[in-house]
């Protein structure tokens, strides 16, 4: 059995107040000044809370109350003077995708590490657009993965980066194929690069060294190769260098080092990759390729040219970009996928998917649906803190302080916890399941449900007529 | 009124010796409807009424034409009180004579919306489905004609709340009130077990001491009691407080095994053999360290203060043999017992159901994911298994092909919220249903997910706190759901007379009395 794959992580507060879904707006006057003021029996002694954070403010920006939406003081106040509303500053939050749940919990897990437990049952919508039309199985009797969960058993949520040959070949007793290079990583997750928006200075190099903690793989443009100049090889194994076409500055020994390099797709994908090849033979490269109608074909088509891995990648919505009618990614994976079984290319080429990733569930789906692993980028930047106001042009006000100079170990932490987090709700989702390896999910849709096939299969015939 | 209910059953025939040895006499509760108010001061409303004090001329108008008592004046008191806007019907009173809003001479009302509403519950339990639910537990009685609660459909945009009750433009039958019948038989085995029938079509749902308070399981056995029901002990093992209610108990058997014992199956007529639940699909139970108080400890025979987690799933079943082993295990020890199996909703929940019931299972339970009070992983709440609405027409309709159904007790459980979702349980399959959450909230649940953490909930129904479950009491809960129950079971009985039945069987399976909003039968 292999070393079992474990996330350190520790409590990182955050930098910030937090932004809590409740508060209580208070109604001061006609107050009765009861001796046996409500607030002071708040189980949670918000008030004291909420009082003690406003004497240490040096200014004043943010309106602080975390309440937990209990109603007690509510209900109980003499005067009923208490209201409790959602927070504004919470439903501003993200976007129509970005939700500002998926800020709650990323929040939680980098704070804690931990998996989010909540009581009182599932209180969300029945269904929704992308990720949440589907749902994923689990089996009523034993298998005895399932003690994974609990630490008896092992669940591996390894998976490998590159080739992997039909057949081997052999004269005698020598093996005549030439192997191609693999490298595996323990989580299918892969960091992706920043957009260019995200001018932010401690972000790469917080993001380098959550993916050496976590022994995950980070993308980094070859651009901003200066920010990263003096990482040692302790580093560079978890660097893959994004070339771009218009910057060849990366060094050959620094290119030597890492393990895993990416390219834009491109009309001379064959030459560019054997020049990389010239300079590391070992090396594996991918190739970016943005998820467009046209992508389907031209996956297959890079399959057929012996390229290792292909990185699709949609727009941060999870959205087919130039398309007047865009797919979602799962869509879009479930048919690349089935199309490359079809071609019998499936296993010499990974899938790594990209936009809209963002809950540790669209990782499990996204596999399920055929991806090998998936990039994400935004889940990082929310656990610094990141509200996606899309105002951080330099110079402007970045209200989660990004601007400012955080350190890069509570930088890293931060995202470490987060996908130390996620590491135990694949492996939830995957114990559920009775699934001991994650190599064994990709494309397993017979372990999932749709809604759509669920309301024809077993709607259909009842409704239908 | 049935000829088998737990009232009547012959003891001697439905209870071993041992236990009719060591048995305590059988508490009755009445099923007295009376009107219950909730606990706290500040009933929430969905609209508020403002009085503007520098307005209002103290002429009474508002006073003597509202008659839903929103406007107060007590005795000996110059001022009117806060008017009691929980009672206000809000805007629908605009077509009434007796708008206080506009009949004030001297414009000193004002009606708005609570903006607490928006705080106030989720897409399941929508505010308005809370606090219909609290108005029905405080009076025992089914809304008001002129209520605006949306309570028939929540907010999920799926499931039952995409479901709708397709009645005839007229009964195809004329039905008296006292002749329709909404009890079940659990036991339709044919088995030699006793028949048992239970006088509404739902039980209370296992919540562990540990889960909830003592205050609230006795509350739930006790109004379980007295509508001649069941209600489950859960997990967390057996109180000795609940043995006057023996005969209403179900007790469970779950894969911590945590307080079961020889002893306890056989008190109770029925026996549930937890695989699964639809909270934590394939996810096993998880007691918060702080939550293992000394009681809860000493129930458990466990160490307090420590997590406990009940392993997934049973280690000692692997096939369907293994688990008819299981059920010969109980049926031994107790010979009279019924057995359910409660199981989660994989894909193939039909292979599941009919496996235990050519294991020998009486009632197949099949758990939704939206129920729960305990701790589960929010990704898997929201993701794992398939929803409770497919699930029951998919288990049913292989039931029926496999000429099973007849044969078995199908409970549907995890989010049924109102009568109207059991109606529709009923109607894609099912014979009855387990509710949980509901209970909770007629007892004051807010539903703000906060019962694992901490001193567990903050309203004393989900903690095993002192401090916390010194709040209610077990008069106040009892009398809350025998309320509900009332209300409920008038309910359904106005769906039945809608339909011209005068039977809850004769609605099993009848998909073709509901129509669908994403389907095209809208009717
Ligand atoms: S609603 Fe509950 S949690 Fe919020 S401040 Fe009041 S008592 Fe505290
Ligand atoms: S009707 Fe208007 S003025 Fe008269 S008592 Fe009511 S609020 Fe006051
Ligand atoms: S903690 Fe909140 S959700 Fe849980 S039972 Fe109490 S009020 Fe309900």
């Amino acid at each position: 059995m292999p070393e079992k794959y474990h996330i350190e992580t520790t409590h990182m507060p955050p930098r910030l107040p937090r932004i809590g879904k409740y508060g209580i707006i208070d109604w001061r006057e006609d107050c009765a000044r009861c001796h046996n003021c409500v607030k002071k029996a708040c189980i949670y002694d918000k008030y004291r809370e909420e009082s003690k954070f406003i004497k240490s403010l040096d200014s004043i920006h943010t309106i602080y109350f975390e309440c937990m939406g209990c109603f007690s003081c509510v209900q109980n106040c003499t005067k009923g003077l208490l209201c409790l509303t959602v927070n504004p500053e919470y439903k501003k939050l993200g976007n129509e995708y970005w939700t500002p749940e998926i800020f709650r919990t990323t929040w939680l897990q980098a704070e804690t590490g931990k998996v989010p437990v909540s009581g009182a049952g599932y209180r969300g919508k029945f269904y929704g657009p992308g990720f949440d039309s589907m749902w994923t199985d689990m089996s009523e009797i034993v298998r005895p993965t399932r003690d994974g969960i609990h630490g008896r058993e092992y669940i591996s949520t390894s998976v490998d980066i590159g080739r992997k040959p039909s057949f081997l070949t052999f004269t005698g007793d020598k093996m005549t194929s030439s192997l191609s290079s693999l490298l595996s990583v323990p989580l299918p997750v892969i960091f992706d690069m920043t957009s260019p928006y995200h001018t932010l200075p401690v972000l790469e190099p917080s993001i380098i060294e959550a993916a050496r903690k976590t022994g995950l793989i980070a993308i980094i443009d070859s651009k901003k190769w200066h920010l990263i100049k003096n990482y040692d090889e302790k580093y560079l194994s978890h660097i893959a260098f994004h070339l771009n076409p218009d910057s060849h500055d990366i060094p050959q020994e620094i290119l030597n080092k890492t393990r895993l390099v990416e390219i834009p797709d491109s009309d001379h994908i064959e030459r560019h990759i054997n020049a990389i090849r010239n300079i590391n033979p070992d090396i594996v490269i991918a190739i970016r390729l943005p998820l467009t109608p046209k992508s389907v074909d031209r996956s297959i088509e890079l399959a057929g040219m012996n390229v290792e891995v292909i990185h699709l990648v949609a727009d941060q919505k999870g959205n087919e970009l130039d398309s007047k009618k865009p797919r979602f990614i799962k869509d879009m994976i479930r048919d690349i996928h089935g199309r490359l079984i079809k071609d019998e290319k499936r296993d010499e080429v990974t899938i790594i998917a990209g936009g809209g990733i963002g809950l540790p569930e669209h990782l499990a789906k996204a596999v399920i649906c055929g991806a090998d692993l998936v990039s994400i980028n935004l889940p990082l930047l929310i656990a610094l803190e990141c509200r996606l106001c899309d105002s951080c042009k330099p110079g402007d006000y970045c209200p989660a302080e990004l601007d400012k100079n955080i350190d890069i170990e509570y930088g890293a932490g931060r995202m470490t916890n987060l996908m130390g987090a996620w590491h135990w709700q694949l492996v939830e989702v995957m114990g559920a399941m009775g699934m001991r390896e994650a190599r064994r999910l990709r494309g397993d849709v017979g372990r999932a449900m749709f809604y759509e096939e669920l309301q024809n299969e077993i709607y259909g015939p009842i409704f239908s007529t | 009124m049935g000829q088998y209910s737990v009232h009547k059953a012959n003891l001697k025939e439905v209870l071993p010796d041992n236990t009719l040895n060591s048995r305590v006499p059988q508490v009755k509760v009445k099923r007295e409807i009376k009107p219950c108010p909730a606990r706290h001061l500040n009933e929430i409303a969905k609209y508020i009424i403002f009085r503007d004090e520098e307005k209002c001329r103290m002429c009474g108008t508002c006073y003597k034409i509202c008659p839903k008592g929103v406007h107060v004046l007590k005795p000996g008191y110059k001022l009117f009180a806060t008017p009691k806007s929980y009672k206000c019907i809000g805007f629908k009173c605009e077509n009434t004579d007796n708008y206080c809003i506009a009949k004030c001479p001297n414009g000193a009302l004002r009606l708005v919306e609570n903006p607490m509403m928006e705080a106030l519950g989720d897409y399941r339990w929508t505010s308005d489905i809370i606090l219909a639910t609290w108005k029905m537990a405080e009076t025992g009685d089914v809304l008001p004609e002129d209520t605006d609660y949306e309570y028939e459909t929540g907010a999920s945009g799926g499931g039952y709340d995409r479901l709708r009750l397709k009645y005839p433009d007229k009964p195809l039958a004329e039905v008296a009130d006292d002749e329709i019948d909404i009890s079940i038989d659990l036991n339709k085995r044919n088995d030699g077990k006793p028949k048992i029938r239970i006088d509404v079509p739902w039980y209370g749902g296992g919540m562990s001491y540990g889960s909830v308070s003592n205050v609230t399981q006795l509350s739930k056995v006790r109004a379980a009691t007295a509508w001649n029901t069941f209600s489950c002990s859960g997990e967390g093992g057996y109180m000795e407080r609940f043995r006057p209610y023996d005969d209403h108990m179900i007790t469970q058997v779950a894969t911590g095994l945590f307080g079961v014992r020889e002893e306890t199956i056989q008190r109770v007529p029925v026996v549930e053999f937890k695989y699964a639940q639809g909270a934590k699909p394939g996810l096993g139970g998880h007691l918060l360290g702080s939550k293992n108080t000394l009681s809860v400890s000493r129930m458990r025979e466990a160490v307090q203060g420590i997590p406990l987690f009940s392993p997934f799933p049973f280690h000692s079943v692997y096939s369907i043999e293994d688990h008819m082993k299981h059920i010969d295990w109980i049926k031994h020890v107790n010979p009279r017992v019924l057995i359910s199996t409660k199981v989660s909703t994989p894909t193939d929940v039909d292979m599941v159901a009919v496996g235990s019931y050519f294991a020998g299972t009486h009632i197949i339970h099949i758990d939704g994911g939206y129920g729960g009070t305990g701790a589960a992983p929010d990704i898997a709440k929201k993701n794992i298994a398939m929803p409770l609405e497919y699930a029951i027409p998919k288990v049913h309709s292989f039931l029926v092909a496999e000429h099973a159904r007849d044969s078995v007790t199908l409970i549907a459980s995890g989010g049924i919220r109102s009568y109207f979702d059991i109606a529709k349980s009923i109607a894609l399959g099912a014979d009855g249903v387990v509710i949980g959450t509901a209970e909770l909230v007629a007892l004051g649940c807010v539903r703000c997910g906060r019962c694992e953490s901490g001193r567990g909930c903050p309203r004393s129904i989900a903690t095993t706190d002192p401090g916390l479950t010194g709040k209610m009491n077990i008069e106040w809960g009892t009398q809350r759901l025998i309320n509900l129950f009332n209300a409920w079971s008038m309910g359904l009985k106005d769906i039945l007379k809608r339909f011209g039945m005068k039977k809850i069987s004769e609605l099993c399976g009848r998909t073709d009395l509901l129509s669908n909003l994403d389907f095209t039968n809208t009717r």
